[in-house]
């Protein structure tokens, strides 16, 4: 370690390598155990997004979809900070699109939602095929 | 060899996904000692291609069939079991030659693991790396597996692979090797902490083998490390790995957290904090 990263570290800037070496392992293993490339998932981020704004208005710079994993379950987490929900006239109009006979609450809905994907290979039969 | 065989052999994959991570030298030193302890071991080198088990066990001038001659019934199973001669519980069946034509199948690997496990306590299969063909004809024949890695994200990454694998074959239990351990380095969290590995690939840890340089003295001398005695803290580890396997309960002590008096833990700290020495 050379005196300047030893000083970027005690003034916390810089995480140890060690750290910053689990944090992209998680990272790139949760994508590599949901066989989702980058585009997908960012197209799939894109029209989560979508559909969300369709309800409510969210910080699309604070934003963020992105798979996380532990204990080899990977999981779709979406945090999507939100401003304020969408005036009912507009809500009716989307629940209209999406074929719904009643417009929901008008309230914040909550923030994060957590969808466990089925993307172990153990409970895919089709991914054993594929091997 | 006992004609009265009582457990069913165990028959164990060793495989990392990544090449050099240390399968070869993990196979060689753990069929040593669990001959050491009595049992009666075979391992076979399931890499035909890019065969070097021999090598680590100096036994590279001994071999004269392979498991091709013997499926195609040109010799006897025993004339093509290399035996060790300063441990004769152990024997190598390497899986064929580099020169071959046709390589083997599944299902003969499936035949000669069968084959050898009538006649042994423990069957070591050192699988090639990668996750191709050469993984799977090894792993057709596995039952359980020990899957060897560094703590180095290329090698995660590539364990992180071969046990999805592994799940998908239904091959349990599958326990993990921490190989190439740096205790000064992960004190200071400038390596993947022993949690950290445990903690991603979501295995029971089977042993832990700090780097030492006296593995590449044995491999030149073509023997394991665990065949003369040497106290060596590898040695030590591979000789530990051959008991937890036999089901003794021998503690592991994450080396970069051991206790070594005051001053070395006051060291620790410092070193955690700072990052410094």
């Amino acid at each position: 370690m050379t005196l300047f990263d030893f000083l970027q570290r005690l003034l916390g800037r810089q995480k140890p390598s060690g750290t910053l070496a689990k944090e992209r392992l998680q990272l790139v293993l949760a994508h590599d155990r949901s066989d989702l490339n980058p585009e997908l998932l960012e197209q799939m981020r894109r029209e989560i997004l979508e559909v969300v704004q369709r309800y409510v208005e969210i910080d699309l710079e604070e934003g963020d979809v992105s798979l996380e994993t532990e204990d080899r379950v990977t999981a779709l987490v979406a945090n999507l900070p939100i401003k304020r929900a969408r005036p009912l006239p507009a809500l009716v109009a989307a629940a209209a699109a999406v074929g719904m006979a009643e417009a929901p609450d008008g309230e914040p809905a909550p923030q994060e939602l957590a969808v466990p994907l089925a993307s172990e290979p153990t409970e895919d039969p089709a991914a054993a095929d594929r091997d | 060899m006992d004609a009265v065989t009582s457990a069913p052999a165990r028959i164990i994959l060793i495989c990392s996904g990544k090449g050099g991570v240390g399968k070869t030298t993990l196979t060689a030193n753990l069929g040593i000692a669990l001959a050491r302890l009595g049992e009666r071991t075979v391992v076979l080198d399931a890499d035909f291609g890019l065969r070097n088990l021999d090598l680590l066990l100096g036994l590279e001038n001994r071999i004269i069939y392979t498991a091709q001659e013997v499926l195609a019934e040109t010799c006897r199973l025993e004339q093509a079991l290399v035996k060790h001669k300063q441990e004769p519980n152990l024997a190598l069946l390497p899986a064929g030659n580099p020169r071959m034509l046709e390589w083997l199948t599944p299902e003969d690997m499936q035949r000669i693991v069968a084959m050898v496990a009538e006649r042994a306590d423990y069957v070591l299969i050192d699988c090639p790396a990668g996750i191709e063909d050469g993984f799977k004809n090894a792993a057709a024949a596995a039952r359980e597996a020990i899957v060897i890695t560094t703590p180095e994200v290329s090698a995660v990454r590539d364990a992180d692979r071969v046990i999805g694998l592994l799940n998908t074959r239904g091959v349990a239990p599958v326990q993990l090797v921490l190989n190439r351990v740096r205790p000064k380095m992960m004190a200071s969290q400038e390596m993947l902490g022993v949690d950290d590995v445990t903690d991603i690939l979501a295995l029971p840890l089977v042993g832990l083998v700090v780097e030492d340089e006296q593995v590449i003295v044995s491999t030149n001398r073509g023997e394991p490390l665990t065949l003369n005695g040497n106290g060596s803290p590898a040695a030590k580890a591979y000789q530990n790995i051959a008991r937890r396997l036999r089901g003794e309960d021998v503690p592991l002590e994450d080396p970069s957290k051991a206790r070594r008096g005051l001053r070395a833990r006051l060291m620790n700290k410092i070193r955690k904090t700072t990052g410094l020495f």
